[in-house]
């Protein structure tokens, strides 16, 4: 049924369609209408579930450890230092093979302190073991929870997912969203039976320590898990689009106006939907250039990437982070798909903006088409302010 | 796949760790034993074996020899002897 | 019990470790029907090293820091699954996963009042990593990370209160125990089981790796420190004390002899006579002495 919806609350309804047993969440701006609402939800009676208020994002996540290791489908959400500081529990939660799925409403990171967006929060987790999704709009970051559920759960994969929606212009932003349907909720996501428990009908320890004898080929397992994990996402959406009716193609990447394109951004996210726009609008002018949006950043769709985009002679990546002090994180991952290859872009540059909530405008996205040429550059930052970079005269 | 790492108690036969035993070695002498059953309950080891008056025993492929179970024992029961040979035999 | 024993031999402690036997008392009180969360520390690292595992119950550990978080989620699964009445929950730790790096995760278990006994094993230090100087090593203690030397006399701090901080919590129950101790120990696991909320019993257990005694003096080395004041057992239910070991108190000097970790302190009356404070102090407030 479609809705005029704020992201928070379609989020939150769907994570109630979802039916986990244990919330658990600590507050952190712009993450909370989406804890808020399920608590509400919990205290109406709506939703039978747990909610464990907890005393930090660090607990929050053990407690979603707890739950989910004892075999209950478990929920949590966060955002930016609320990441960082349960980071810890991330990579652990990875490491146990638990099925858990978060959001993360993708904000800056501090300092200096800013509760705008960007995706270096959740980016700077991109090795923790978790499979991360990167919506576009709300209808995509509803579904995608629907498809992380079933894809964390598969006895094939048993790994977390983390959803990522950008703060503010996702959560807080009202769009209409086709909200899917209980019954067919229930359809495509079945109650969860875990493969190990915490019970005391069969005692089992979880967590145990591993000597060099053995710990590498856990490592290795997950590895090799989110690899073959490209594939059963593909096959999840094909599943999904038939239960609901919606058009994805592999949720690996989506190809915009990119077949014949000369130049072509990749980026990942809401930006993506000016990027489109200002797509639209370059090719109304004649000008043959495109947008290669990656919906999974881990695991990496280096082959679909390569595919898409082996006869674009240019690309110019956007990244909404940036690993200070080397390439910015996409235009990493874009260059590793094409090294070696016999075809390829002739230029990969790559740009970074919208840092801390800046507004990539049209004007910015043509910015990049111009500024990418023959000649190659690396993590060229865009719109930044000349005046706040000259000598600060007030010392 | 590989892991998940976990273990069900009944897969675990513990590591025979009366192999990295002091010295020492509790003797149970069998004489006094009333059968309290502090040796059993104090041994960090949980392997003392037993229900009836001098018929207690430690289990000696666990055993480290710390000498709680002589120091616990009310009727001085138990002896602390010297190995007389080493490794996994002893 | 015996055949199916919830806390087996051939883990990997050392030999005459106090806080094996503690472990193993812990859970037989609790029973088969038990969940326990595992902080980082010894006993985790001797009890599950893969493939193996001491623990007949259902046990997880994940962090350093985290067991009553973890447990916590455990808790709230049970009631999920209405499976809580039949199953306990224990959360265990090291002292300084306890009261130093897990005390923001204990505060918050506490305070959210779940059904959970949070067990401390108190071995004063951090042991799993060399003997380092915790929040619960006692004044004047010799440790790696507190060493004495010509300008100290050791750990420049007496133990952090931790059953006063889970008191000012309001739980229902608060308690001391000591592996010297076995059978007090068992009764007080076995009491705060019965009781619904959250439960913090701290254990003293030796180490004779890190407070330097031969492993056959666990036991009058654990009981000397009860005995002379310095590790009054006690238990608080809903806030009021209701029992403590009384005692007619030894010299802290015999306590301190005992061990390597004092050893700097006993040609040196003046620190002695701190300790003995300390000790008297107990003694005062829990009324410990044994009227005659």
């Amino acid at each position: 049924m479609k809705e005029f919806i704020e992201g928070s609350h379609a989020i939150a309804q769907i994570i109630k369609a979802c039916q986990p047993g244990v919330i658990s969440a600590y507050p952190i701006t712009p993450q909370t209408h989406i804890v808020e609402d399920l608590a509400q939800l919990v205290a109406n009676g709506e939703l039978k579930a747990q909610f464990v208020n907890v005393e930090s994002e660090h607990s929050a996540a053990s407690v979603v450890l707890g739950g989910s290791a004892t075999g209950v489908r478990v929920y949590t959400a966060t955002s930016s230092q609320g990441l960082f500081y349960m980071q810890e529990v991330v990579f652990n939660i990875a490491g146990m093979r638990l099925p858990v799925v978060m959001t993360c409403a993708n904000r800056a990171i501090s300092a200096p302190i800013n509760i705008w967006n960007d995706q270096q929060d959740s980016i700077s987790l991109r090795d923790a073991g978790w499979v991360q999704i990167y919506a576009e709009d709300n209808q995509e970051a509803v579904d995608f929870h629907l498809i992380a559920y079933r894809l964390a759960e598969d006895k094939r994969v048993m790994l977390p997912v983390m959803v990522c929606m950008d703060g503010f212009i996702l959560t807080h932003g009202m769009e209409t969203v086709d909200m899917p349907e209980q019954e067919k909720v229930n359809k495509f996501l079945p109650n969860y039976k875990p493969l190990y428990k915490l019970d005391p009908a069969e005692p089992t320890s979880m967590g145990l320590l591993a000597d060099p004898d053995y710990y590498m080929e856990t490592r290795f397992a997950i590895q090799e898990t989110l690899k073959a994990s490209l594939g059963y996402l593909s096959e999840i959406s094909q599943e999904f689009n038939t239960v609901f009716g919606r058009n994805y193609k592999d949720l690996l990447v989506e190809e915009y106006q990119t077949k014949d394109a000369d130049k072509v951004i990749v980026a990942m996210g809401s930006v993506c939907g000016t990027i489109k726009e200002a797509v639209d609008q370059q090719r109304a002018k004649g000008k043959k250039v495109g947008l290669l949006r990656v919906i999974t950043f881990r695991p990496f769709p280096y082959a679909r990437v390569y595919e898409a985009l082996k006869d674009v002679p240019r690309v110019a990546v956007l990244d909404k982070a940036v690993s200070l002090g080397a390439y910015a994180p996409i235009a990493v991952e874009m260059k590793a798909a094409f090294y070696g290859k016999k075809k390829g872009p002739k230029v990969i540059s790559s740009f970074v903006g919208g840092l801390g909530g800046r507004d990539i405008t049209l004007e910015s996205i043509d910015e990049v088409f111009r500024r990418l040429t023959a000649k190659e550059v690396n993590s060229d930052f865009i719109d930044l302010k000349p005046e706040l970079l000259k000598e600060d005269t007030r010392r | 796949m590989f892991g998940p790492l976990t273990v069900k108690p009944a897969e675990s036969k513990g590591d025979k760790t009366g192999s990295w035993r002091t010295q020492v070695r509790p003797h149970y002498l069998h004489k006094d034993c009333i059968a309290c059953r502090m040796c059993l309950i104090i041994c960090p080891e949980g392997c003392v074996h037993g229900k009836e008056k001098n018929a207690f025993w430690a289990d000696y492929n666990f055993c480290k020899g710390c000498g709680v179970c002589a120091d616990i024992c009310p009727k001085k029961d138990i002896a602390m002897v010297v190995e007389e040979s080493k490794g996994e035999d002893k | 019990m015996e055949n199916s024993p919830l806390f087996k031999s051939g883990h990997t402690a050392c030999a005459g470790c106090g806080q094996a036997i503690a472990a193993r008392l812990v859970v037989e009180a609790s029973g088969a029907n038990t969940i326990i969360a595992n902080n980082t520390g010894c006993l985790e690292v001797f009890s599950t090293k893969y493939p193996e595992t001491a623990w007949g119950v259902p046990w997880i550990h994940s962090l350093f820091e985290n067991a009553a978080a973890v447990a916590s989620g455990i808790e709230a699964a049970l009631i999920y699954l209405g499976k809580k009445d039949t199953i306990n929950v224990i959360a265990q730790g090291g002292d300084g996963s306890t009261a130093d790096i897990g005390l923001q995760a204990l505060s918050g278990m506490l305070e959210r009042g779940h059904d959970i006994l949070y067990v401390c094993y108190d071995n004063e230090a951090y042991m799993n990593t060399g003997v380092q100087r915790s929040g619960l090593t006692p004044f004047d203690t010799n440790t790696t990370t507190s060493p004495s030397g010509a300008r100290s006399s050791g750990n420049i701090r007496p133990k952090k209160p931790m059953p006063e901080i889970c008191l000012a919590h309001g739980i229902p129950y608060v308690a001391c125990a000591s592996a010297g101790f076995p059978q007090d120990l068992t009764r007080k696991v076995k009491k705060a089981i019965s009781i619904k909320g959250p439960k913090y019993i701290q254990v003293h257990v030796p180490c004779p790796l890190g407070w330097r005694h031969e492993t056959n003096q666990m036991l009058p080395v654990a009981k000397l420190a009860v005995e002379t004041g310095l590790y009054p057992l006690f238990e608080y239910e809903n806030g009021v004390l209701t029992g403590r070991k009384q005692i007619t108190p030894k010299p802290v000097e015999e306590y301190l002899k005992t061990q390597g970790r004092f050893k700097h302190l006993l040609n040196n009356p003046e620190e002695i006579k701190k300790i003995q404070e300390i000790a008297d102090n107990n003694i005062k407030k829990y009324n410990l002495r044994l009227e005659i």
